[in-house]
């Protein structure tokens, strides 16, 4: 009876809830393994756009991305920057091991140039990974970009407030950040495969190195007394 | 030796006509003695009833809104270079036939081009995008291909005594030789070359004169033929005029395609690319308008100088109708052919491709890499640069990911102080000094921050996040 269950289940047509999609399309490992077991493949889906949600800029999500970077700046292809918030600093990045050559930065004028800018991006093909920091997201601009990302077969990543985790979005992979202690909270919210109901804590190299703090002082009160 | 030879039979026309998509009705006409004649006319003019050879006042009573163009022979000897130029893709040895041909020996360059057959449809379709149209023929000696191609003979020769036979029923009409001697040919009967050729040679020679002898030798490739070879210019200028006046942009686009395949000609010929083009339009009494193609590395390719002139195009708005339009490549610069791979894998040449059209539509500084510069002051220890930045990047592990891009006065009291200080001081001697001590603090959020205390004024910024 259970030998006939399991051929049942060998059924190439029988998908499990608790599993995660088994994909052929590669991944790009995050380079934190705790992260790449629950993603399908085993890491960032390329050819697909991800969605990283956060409440405020600056909790480490440059930081989690940066492996993947790197790793993709010793590749041909650009690393492109759209209309990034602040300025991406240039002997941070070096530090981290992204070659900096490769890396690309557009600052459109309006949000339409960029959207325009990230779909051109992604369709050519000829950037390994596209960061864009985009507004005024509705479900057609984002399935254009999905599309494109597919067409390209390039990594689009699409960093937006955490207030949109309740939108419907076509992106492949949604993350919602939060920050913890040494690290970030991830809430997978969507994935290909099934869901997963528990965020995961990634630890994180500490960002501005060890040296402590000569002063004492713990709070900065001395500001405008 | 194999040469091509190409014969513009409608060259006068076209140099009128090409600009345009759909052609109107158009007779180009010469004043021959005291009358002014139609000596071409195209196919719209043609179905009116105008015919070749007729009176110009006639031919314009018979088609309504005919336009009348006395010849240009500038213009055509103009064309007639353009074209020479063009030809240099295929053969470095473009030899001009004035008024209305060119002669190529292409026997060298036949595997480059892979095969004649292929050389052939390249060449008939380049001058047809160019809005020309040629008899083309092939034969071992240039004067016997120019002869064909002439006559309308569009055929590959390789032999002789196979060109002889064909040359034979050629009219003596087509040869290059003075009325006079063309019309005492007819009058003893000899109506063809071949005609021609079985009279006695001394009594020919004596009768008609040595050249008549010499050019049949030549083209029966039976003397030797001495061709000067076509120089290209040091610069690349080419101007169109338009049939009628333009005022939408992009339906210059169809304009500027016919030039573009002439600048490609002449890069190859030059081992050469461009990095900059201009597109001069040019308006009735008002300053041109020029507009710039910028490319991430010099190029020859047409097809990629056409995508990025059409988004060009796109974008710009024109001040007033444009009659000729000029394209210009200031600049050559040396570029080697490159190799085709092997595997059709050209991510790279995609990648530029993709610069350059995100520069046109966003602005050219809008698009840049980033790279670091020798200074303490973190503000200046980076810099935007357009071209590929440098591989020699300086690390510095204590720096934040994200710079704000002028500092924030900090009002938050709550901040931690995590590590520091990092005293930097510089930039007295060029007035942007800084005397600053730059700590890692982090806020409640958990977010960490780059902020320093300016130790003249005693205030605390923000100027990084640890992203």
């Amino acid at each position: 009876m259970s030998a006939s269950l399991e051929s049942v289940l060998q059924h190439p047509g029988i998908w499990r809830g608790n599993q995660r999609a088994q994909t052929a399309e590669d991944a790009l490992p995050t380079g934190f393994a705790t992260l790449d077991e629950l993603l399908p493949g085993g890491g960032w889906p390329r050819g697909a756009l991800t969605e990283v949600l956060l409440s405020r800029q600056g909790i480490g999500e440059l930081r989690l991305l940066m492996p993947t970077l790197a790793r993709l700046s010793e590749a041909d292809g650009w690393l492109a920057w759209v209309a990034p918030p602040y300025v991406p600093y240039a002997a941070a990045l070096a530090a981290v091991g992204v070659r900096l050559e490769r890396l690309v930065v557009a600052k459109p004028q309006s949000e339409a140039d960029a959207w325009w800018t990230a779909e051109q991006a992604l369709r050519s093909g000829a950037c390994g990974a596209l960061l864009a920091w985009l507004r005024a997201a509705d479900e057609r601009r984002m399935r254009r970009l999905q599309l494109a990302a597919e067409t390209g077969h390039t990594w689009g990543v699409l960093f937006r407030h955490a207030r949109a985790a309740q939108d419907r979005s076509p992106a492949a992979l949604r993350l919602l950040l939060e920050p913890s202690r040494d690290g970030l909270a991830v809430t997978i919210l969507k994935r290909r495969g099934g869901p997963v109901s528990k965020p995961v804590f990634v630890a994180m190299p500490q960002a501005g190195g060890a040296r402590r703090a000569r002063r004492a002082a713990p709070a900065l009160s001395v500001v405008n007394a | 030796m194999l040469w091509l030879a190409l014969h513009f039979h409608a060259l006068s026309l076209e140099v009128f006509s090409r600009g345009a998509a759909v052609p109107d009705p158009l007779a180009v006409v010469e004043k021959q003695g005291s009358r002014t004649r139609v000596i071409a006319c195209n196919e719209a003019a043609a179905a009116c009833g105008v015919r070749v050879g007729m009176a110009a006042p006639a031919a314009q009573a018979l088609a309504d809104g005919l336009i009348v163009r006395r010849r240009d022979p500038s213009a055509e000897r103009e064309s007639l270079a353009g074209l020479a130029v063009w030809a240099g893709r295929f053969t470095p040895s473009v030899s001009l036939s004035p008024p209305d041909g060119l002669l190529l020996e292409i026997s060298t360059c036949l595997s480059l081009h892979r095969g004649l057959a292929n050389l052939l449809k390249q060449a008939r379709s380049g001058i047809g995008e160019m809005g020309y149209a040629a008899a083309m023929a092939c034969a071992p000696s240039s004067h016997g291909a120019w002869l064909l191609a002439k006559a309308g003979i569009e055929k590959v020769i390789r032999e002789r005594a196979r060109l002889e036979q064909i040359l034979a029923a050629l009219p003596v009409a087509l040869l290059h030789q003075p009325p006079a001697v063309l019309e005492s040919l007819e009058r003893v009967g000899a109506k063809t070359l071949g005609e021609c050729l079985r009279l006695p040679r001394g009594g020919v020679a004596r009768r008609f004169g040595q050249t008549l002898v010499d050019e049949l030798d030549r083209a029966l490739g039976r003397l030797p033929e001495a061709r000067a070879f076509f120089a290209p210019p040091p610069s690349f200028e080419r101007s169109l005029e338009l049939p009628a006046p333009v005022q939408d942009a992009e339906a210059l686009q169809f304009a500027a395609r016919r030039l573009l395949p002439e600048l490609e000609g002449y890069l190859m010929l030059r081992q050469a690319g461009v990095q900059e083009l201009e597109l001069v339009c040019c308006h009735e009494r008002r300053a041109d308008t020029v507009l710039k193609l910028g490319f991430a590395k010099p190029s020859r390719d047409a097809a990629r100088m056409q995508l990025l002139l059409r988004e060009t195009l796109g974008r710009t708005r024109l001040p007033a109708a444009v009659h000729t339009i000029i394209l210009r490549a200031p600049l050559v610069l040396p570029l080697s052919a490159s190799c085709g791979d092997l595997f059709q894998k050209s991510s790279e040449a995609d990648g530029d491709l993709l610069l350059e059209r995100l520069r046109i539509r966003l602005g050219k500084d809008a698009v840049y890499g980033i790279e670091t510069a020798a200074d303490h002051r973190p503000e200046n220890a980076w810099r935007p640069c357009q071209e590929q930045a440098s591989a020699m990047a300086t690390a510095n592990r204590h720096r934040p990911l994200w710079l704000l891009p002028k500092p924030l006065p900090c009002h938050d009291g709550r901040l931690k102080l995590k590590a520091g200080p990092e005293r930097i001081e510089s930039g007295w001697w060029d007035g942007g000094d800084a005397t600053r001590d730059y700590y890692v603090a982090e806020d409640k959020n958990g977010a960490r921050l780059w902020v320093f205390c300016d130790r003249i004024s005693g205030e605390w910024f923000v100027h990084g996040v640890f992203a």
